[in-house]
């Protein structure tokens, strides 16, 4: 949840960015924000290990602000399914951004309305539905990841351990009642948020003619 | 007063061929209307003026202030220009009530003077009953007139209109042109109106550009244009002239007079300054200031025998299009009494005569 919160904070303004600004390096930006939708989990886990790890300056960052160290903790867990799920939204806000009608969003800089101004009263209300449909699509995928979050959050019963990584190891115990459990109540909560994120996505049902 | 001066090389792209806007014009008060065939570079005009475009070389200044000028670096934002855009969609926010779509417009003022202006500007575009409504509930001329109104409240110095008049009906258009003559004369705002239909300069316009390929051709008053065109090419973009060949044959300063050579015919018309005898030069004159008579013996002076290939119906006339490619417009009651005559003279007027 609270991983889903930050994707959609930064991931927002990483879409209006890309959306709305031309600049050298925008294909590459866009590129390395797609790279984790393709790269095997255990490479970005261990990517992140290195930046947020103990010895890295990152890392040692955080452990002198907050007082103990990210890695194998359920902060590391949010991170880990924020980088799963962030791209996945950047992409779909981006695209929801850019397909609200510009004309609309001239018209108001023409009545004198700031970037700001236009952004939250024009543009977020036109593309409200297929962001929070995007919001959605992001919550569920952080649900379902298993890789990243065992390299970087390892797994903590109780405190970093992910209904993802509670299957396996429910698997591996041979303990198949609580692993078939976890699987149902798993593919529930994703089929529910999907079926949510569809319906979002659907165009917003036409009021109709008043007479 | 407004003074544009704009150069832009647009490169192709796939939905459109290379296109060089250079343009310059300058505008006062009233209706000016940016004439021209489609890929003219209307739009793309206005687009300049109202920031939405940067063109590499050039400058508008309205009144004092410089909205744009290359060679200083100077290129104000669309929301400092004070430019009202009523755009060919309208582009009225569907999520807001025609109300909080006015309101938008005057969010600077105070809420009190806000309403009393939403509520003034409601009343004179007869929108108060509707106010409550989203755009999808309203009629093509309710949105229009919103659309207008929402960029008036905004007190803009420079009101731009993109072919408001596109796709509605006749009943629309009317109301259309009733609306901008009631913003001609309740605002002082100027208005620089996109069209591509030469009936609503007349309607509107003050002042006409004649727009093509990126150039004014032509600037003057409707009639002075229409009378005088510059050069063919506004002739035939205006499409209101017979177009023909003739050659000079005499010129005859001391009485006013020429003679002018079209096919095998003699026929005398004005003298023409500037011209020498044995010239091939394109007549011009418009359909209705030509007579067609069905032919009777020899044609007189200034007649042309013509065969009528078609006659084409309109409204309070009828459009005759004979085989050399004199095109007559006659009253309707003249034709009717002649309506199976094949054979045809066409009378040129001396006086009405002009080339190019």
């Amino acid at each position: 949840m609270l991983s889903t919160a930050i994707a959609l904070a930064l991931g927002l303004a990483l879409a209006y960015v890309l959306a709305n600004y031309a600049f050298r390096g925008k294909d590459v930006l866009d590129a390395a924000l797609t790279l984790p939708l393709v790269l095997p989990p255990t490479v970005l886990g261990y990517y992140l290990l290195v930046v947020l790890g103990r010895d890295s300056l990152l890392g040692r960052m955080y452990e002198t602000v907050v007082g103990s160290p990210l890695v194998f903790t359920w902060q590391a867990a949010v991170v880990a399914a924020l980088l799963h799920s962030a791209p996945l939204l950047i992409k779909s806000a981006r695209a929801a951004l850019e397909s609200v009608d510009h004309t609309c969003e001239r018209a108001a800089r023409t009545l004198g309305a700031s970037e700001w101004r236009v952004f939250h009263a024009i543009t977020l209300p036109l593309a409200r539905r297929s962001i929070l449909a995007a919001t959605a699509l992001a919550f569920a995928r952080s649900l379902g990841d298993f890789g990243v979050t065992i390299m970087l959050a390892g797994n903590i019963p109780g405190r970093t351990q992910t209904v993802a990584v509670a299957i396996y190891d429910a698997v591996e115990a041979g303990n198949g009642a609580l692993a078939r459990t976890l699987v149902v109540v798993i593919s529930a909560i994703a089929l529910a948020v999907l079926w949510v994120a569809n319906r979002l996505g659907e165009p917003a049902p036409r009021r109709s003619q008043a007479a | 007063m407004i003074q544009v001066r704009l150069r832009n090389h647009f490169p192709a792209r796939p939905d459109s061929t290379p296109f060089t806007l250079d343009a310059a014009f300058q505008t006062s008060a009233g209706v000016t209307a940016l004439f021209g065939p489609s890929g003219a570079g209307k739009t793309v005009t206005l687009d300049c003026i109202a920031g939405f475009i940067r063109p590499a070389e050039g400058r508008v200044v309205m009144g004092e202030t410089v909205l744009f000028d290359a060679a200083a670096g100077v290129n104000l934002p669309p929301r400092a220009r004070q430019c009202g855009y009523v755009f060919q969609n309208y582009a009225l926010f569907p999520h807001r009530t025609l109300r909080e779509n006015l309101e938008f417009a005057a969010e600077r003022l105070p809420s009190l003077e806000r309403r009393r202006r939403v509520n003034a500007i409601l009343e004179s575009f007869r929108l108060e009953e509707v106010a409550g409504r989203h755009p999808h509930e309203l009629s093509g001329g309710q949105k229009q007139r919103c659309s207008i109104a929402r960029a008036l409240l905004a007190a803009p110095r420079l009101l731009l209109l993109d072919e408001p008049a596109q796709g509605l009906d006749h009943a629309l258009r009317l109301d259309l042109y009733g609306a901008l003559r009631q913003v001609r004369a309740d605002f002082s705002t100027p208005i620089l109106l996109v069209t591509h239909d030469l009936d609503e300069c007349f309607e509107l316009a003050g002042e006409m550009l004649i727009l093509d390929r990126g150039r004014v051709l032509q600037s003057g008053s409707p009639r002075t244009i229409l009378d005088n065109p510059a050069s063919i090419d506004v002739a035939r973009l205006l499409g209101r002239y017979n177009l023909l060949p003739v050659q000079i044959k005499a010129l005859d300063p001391a009485r006013d007079s020429s003679l002018l050579r079209f096919g095998e015919f003699d026929l005398a018309g004005p003298y023409f300054r500037g011209r020498f005898i044995g010239d091939n030069v394109t007549l011009f004159i418009r359909p209705e200031q030509l007579t067609a008579r069905p032919r009777d013996g020899r044609p007189g002076p200034n007649q042309v025998p013509a065969t009528l290939e078609r006659a084409g119906d309109r409204p309070e006339s009828v459009r005759l299009e004979f085989s050399n490619g004199i095109v007559v417009t006659a009253p309707r009651a003249d034709f009717e009494r002649n309506r199976h005559n094949k054979e045809w003279v066409v009378e040129f007027p001396a006086p009405w005569l002009r080339v190019l």
